[in-house]
């Protein structure tokens, strides 16, 4: 396990503060608490703050002192990968597939979510396992024929062949998130509704719409996060360089600078900001959605 | 998870239920018409029709359609180009039981999603057991351990890239902390290679167990914990009686997602050790193995038959995993209704 191999010296220190804490389940936390978290903190965001940093020094820094601070600190890596017209190209390349995935995936998981939940029909229940079936196909088992089909629909190297796998390999996801939160609309709100004269469409964007939304921004920021950090598929489907989204950029870009280590690390670093901005603004909506799902 | 939604919905509707999916799809032309009661059943199953009609053409025409063909091209020796036409019955199957490198390849999948329950479930239950008290900062912290979950695998691919080959980040602060003797080749040397890999994996899937547990410890009543203060239970008692018992069901789950990812895992190996070091580091996964013997030579028959045997094992492996340890959640579920 890496915690207990990398940070070899904290752990003998953890034992006696256990046996200081006991019977104090809901009571204070002591000072030991902090450092062990502090360490485990420091353990999940130090290789990331080594690429952010690493942007920030030259290659003979890197050279004479691998693992240490940036003196001087130094901007010109991140100016030139943000002077660079294919980091770009490849940042709107993936920003166009993920808010296309997103939006296909929220209109469409919504609209089926709501029918699933609400709607009394023959079949539902099949329809209902034809989706959550989706989640025993990861998308490595159909990956082949997918990239075939893709070439015969003409969508290779383009980002609708991305966007409209990923939106179908995130359906399942999404109905099984959304379908008990529009059930637990309750019945009332539908029949107070038909009393004022809204139909069941007219429920459903007047109502039904709105108060999904919590659920819906948590399905919303899955969908985006795993198409920003998508990579079989690009793989798969963009060969050319000016078609890559940022993960193969990334690659493509430390394969051919790869004596360049700091420019990569700039490079890594500045693709992978929006992802982390967008995490950290809906943190809670992904914590609580998660826990839904799997309680659910 | 999926499981009790799907029983949800059975016991909800009718039982004539599972016969014609299709009818949604199909009948997605006929006209829709406003009415202001509730109309004529046909407005209803135009409604129906409209609103799952594009989800469902989608979801087949992208998830279903192309799993049936990899079944289907299974069969054949085929190039990739016109239609397949020489058809081969099982031989790419015995190739690919009689190929020692799936053999390693299927190996390394096991050891990996042994190594992934075995290392991240008690750690990550010991790290959810401490953020789980009173402390300044907890919601930063939780923000913080979930980021390398957010990170892209190309990102942590190379990154650890960098800090790990001979004279990078890793082995100088290995040095500094005075266990320099201990470096090796962490990429390349097939005896550490599989435990380099380990350690990414942990490193970046642990924050989302942790998350998992610790939102399960907080769906634990705080009244059974002053209810064991009373009674004199200790820190450790009540650790071990109340919350690693009640914790059960989300271990369980998480399991599962760790199980199915461990089977699955194909981005990390294939970013860090490229196309053909894998199989001689010792971490080629049964993916890289179909990529690699798949699309990269050619051999499109071939590489679907290795995903339908990767998908038969994930299924049979699920398929127990749910029969014998998730279906305990669903008994004591009954258990504790009858007591109530």
């Amino acid at each position: 396990m890496s915690a207990s191999a990398v940070a070899a010296p904290p752990l003998p220190a953890d034992r006696p503060s256990r046996r200081k804490r006991d019977g104090a389940r809901l009571g204070r936390s002591g000072p030991m608490t902090y450092v062990i978290a502090f360490f485990f903190v420091g353990l999940c965001i130090g290789p990331v703050g080594y690429i952010i940093l690493g942007g920030f020094r030259d290659n003979s820094q890197i050279i004479r002192s691998p693992a240490g601070l940036p003196d001087p600190w130094n901007i010109g890596n991140y100016s030139s990968v943000l002077q660079s017209e294919i980091f770009w190209r490849q940042m709107s390349n993936s920003a166009i597939s993920a808010v296309f995935t997103t939006l296909g995936v929220v209109v469409l998981g919504v609209m089926a979510s709501y029918v699933l939940a609400r709607y009394d029909f023959r079949g539902r229940t099949a329809l209902y396992s034809l989706f959550a079936a989706g989640l025993m196909f990861p998308m490595t088992v159909a990956i082949t024929p997918l990239y075939i089909l893709i070439r015969e629909l003409g969508l290779m190297n383009s980002l609708a062949g991305i966007i409209l796998p990923q939106i179908a390999f995130a359906l399942p996801v999404t109905i099984i998130i959304l379908v008990p939160f529009l059930r637990a609309i309750p019945k009332e709100l539908e029949e107070a509704a038909a009393i004022d004269g809204a139909g069941r469409l007219g429920f459903f964007f007047r109502m039904v719409v709105p108060l999904s939304l919590p659920g819906v921004i948590t399905v919303g920021i899955l969908a985006f996060i795993a198409s920003w950090n998508s990579y079989m598929l690009p793989l798969f489907i963009l060969n050319n360089e000016m078609s890559y989204t940022l993960p193969l950029g990334v690659q493509a870009f430390a394969a051919q600078y790869s004596v360049d280590t700091a420019r990569v690390l700039a490079f890594t670093s500045l693709s992978m900001i929006p992802a982390l901005i967008f995490f950290s603004l809906f943190e809670r909506r992904i914590v609580g959605g998660l826990t839904g799902a799997v309680k659910g | 998870m999926s499981d009790s939604l799907g029983e949800n919905t059975l016991t909800t509707t009718s039982p004539e239920g599972p016969s014609r999916t299709g009818d949604g799809a199909t009948t997605a032309s006929s006209p829709v018409r406003r009415t202001r009661r509730r109309g004529p059943d046909w407005v209803k199953r135009g409604e129906i029709a409209l609103l799952t009609g594009p989800a469902v053409i989608i979801f087949v025409t992208f998830v279903i359609f192309p799993v049936v063909m990899a079944a289907y091209y299974g069969f054949f020796r085929w190039k990739g180009f016109g239609p397949p036409t020489d058809f081969v019955g099982l031989d790419n199957y015995l190739a690919i039981f009689r190929d020692t490198t799936f053999h390693d390849a299927l190996m390394h999948n096991g050891f990996i999603l042994v190594m992934s329950l075995v290392l991240q479930g008690p750690a990550a239950i010991a790290i959810a057991l401490l953020l789980n008290q009173r402390m300044r900062g907890r919601s930063l912290v939780r923000v913080l351990i979930f980021v390398p979950y957010v990170v892209s695998e190309v990102i942590v691919g190379t990154g650890w890239s960098l800090m790990l080959r001979s004279g990078g980040a890793f082995d100088a602060i290995l040095e500094r902390i005075g266990l320099g003797g201990l470096s090796v080749d962490w990429l390349a040397d097939p005896d550490f290679a599989i435990w380099t890999l380990m350690m990414i994996i942990t490193w970046k899937y642990i924050g989302f167990a942790v998350i998992l547990i610790l939102a399960g410890l907080q769906s634990i009543p705080s009244e059974l914990f002053e209810a064991a203060a009373i009674d004199g239970a200790s820190y450790w008692q009540m650790q071990r009686r109340i919350t690693l018992p009640l914790l059960g069901p989300t271990i369980r789950i998480w399991a599962f997602l760790s199980i199915i990812g461990s089977l699955q895992l194909f981005d990390l190996v294939y970013i860090i050790w490229g196309q053909y070091v894998s199989a001689t580091a010792g971490t080629s996964t049964m993916a890289t193995y179909m990529v690699l013997n798949g699309r990269l030579a050619g051999n499109y028959g071939f590489g679907n038959a290795v995903a339908v045997v990767l998908f038969l094992i994930s299924l049979v492996i699920a398929l127990i995993y749910q029969r014998y340890v998730l279906r305990r959640d669903t008994e004591g579920a009954i258990t504790e209704g009858k007591k109530r």
